[in-house]
């Protein structure tokens, strides 16, 4: 088994993962993003001499379309390109999740200054607004009146891209300080940790302080539940606690960081994510049972299952 | 072994188990740097945060 590790910039994730595959005797190649050429018009050449690819280019965009080339010419990904291209916007991850029912925030789309004021006094003040694409918890804005919903959508349309011109609306969850960062491999929910701050943006990279949260049946049921929704994989999935609905999936990640979960859960993330990618190219088929004795569920993109 | 920083020249000590990639912050500037060489070792200025950049 050859595995290659596609990836922008060489993380604590990236050293661990690569810890991992030297500890199970894998041999692996890894790959810059930044230096890899895909010839299309002549096929995949090199790439084909690996049995899967874990993506963990940075660039959404990047590991995006080296995963939908890479699948298209029958090589499986981790995560495939159908659930990077769900997760990495927030917008087609929000129609996923309604359509298989998993509750999340209420929300809203518009395109328009003027639809999106609108849709936002709809939801009723304080709302969130957050790029389609983005992450790090990078131009989240907390709207707490019309003067500043109409300052922000102005902004928006003048000085972002068109991306910005399309407008996501969340409403505001009043939660407890904390949000809930949940890892999924295939059929498990593996570790969760609460991310503490006073702030209400409560990602790592902006400050948040991780804690050990339990992962309870309640947390595993809806966290696999938007796993499926998505497509499953490997997925990092945000969860917030309503005081009255109970669990909302607010975000679903494809690209899992884990430095600050791996340290407060004692898990061994990195080896887990590894089992997993060795399952995916494994050739026994569909078949739960894995080297490792942790059950997952083959991505559809898998080699096996094409098998 | 050590190299300069690009920045403002600032000496940067590598530990012997640097792997080519890393990204090191200048103590002097705080400038983020990725290692491009190891033989001799070499940094540059990391490529900055994209929009698309993340989980």
């Amino acid at each position: 088994m050859r595995i290659a590790l596609l990836m922008s910039r060489l993380r604590v994730e990236e050293k661990w993962l690569m810890q991992a595959m030297e500890a199970r005797g894998l041999a692996y190649d890894r790959i810059d993003d930044g230096e890899a050429i895909f010839d299309l018009a002549t096929g995949p050449g090199a790439w084909a001499s690996y049995d899967v690819i874990l993506i963990r280019s940075l660039s959404y965009m990047r590991g995006l379309y080296a995963a939908r080339v890479l699948n298209s010419w029958g090589i499986p990904t981790v995560n495939s390109a159908a659930v990077t291209a769900i997760c990495g916007d927030k917008l087609i991850t929000s129609a996923a999740l309604a359509r298989a029912g998993v509750p999340q925030p209420r929300m809203r789309m518009a395109f328009s200054p003027a639809s999106a004021l609108q849709a936002i006094e709809e939801l009723g003040y304080p709302v969130v607004l957050k790029p389609v694409v983005g992450s790090w918890g990078r131009l989240l804005s907390k709207v707490n009146d019309r003067d500043a919903a109409e300052a922000l959508l102005e902004h928006k349309e003048t000085l972002g891209s068109s991306q910005h011109s399309i407008f996501y609306i969340q409403e505001y969850v009043a939660k407890p300080g904390r949000d809930i960062r949940a890892l999924v491999l295939g059929d498990q929910t593996v570790a969760a940790i609460y991310r503490k701050s006073p702030h209400w943006i409560t990602n790592t990279a902006r400050g948040g302080q991780g804690e050990s949260c339990p992962v309870t049946p309640e947390l595993t049921e809806i966290c696999m539940a938007a796993a499926r929704a998505v497509g499953g994989g490997v997925l990092a999935i945000d969860v917030l606690e309503d005081p009255q609905r109970g669990f909302l999936v607010n975000e679903v990640n494809h690209s899992m960081e884990f430095h600050t979960a791996v340290p407060t859960t004692s898990v061994d993330i990195p080896g887990m994510v590894i089992d997993y990618v060795v399952d995916v190219a494994s050739p026994r088929g569909t078949d739960a049972s894995v080297a490792s004795g942790h059950r997952v569920a083959l991505p559809t993109n898998s080699i096996a299952s094409r098998r | 072994m050590s190299t300069a920083c690009p920045e403002c020249n600032a000496a940067i000590p590598l530990e012997v188990n640097t792997l080519m990639g890393e990204i090191l912050v200048c103590p002097d500037c705080g400038a983020e740097l990725e290692v491009t060489a190891l033989a001799p070792p070499a940094l540059a200025l990391a490529p900055r945060e994209e929009e698309d950049w993340g989980e």
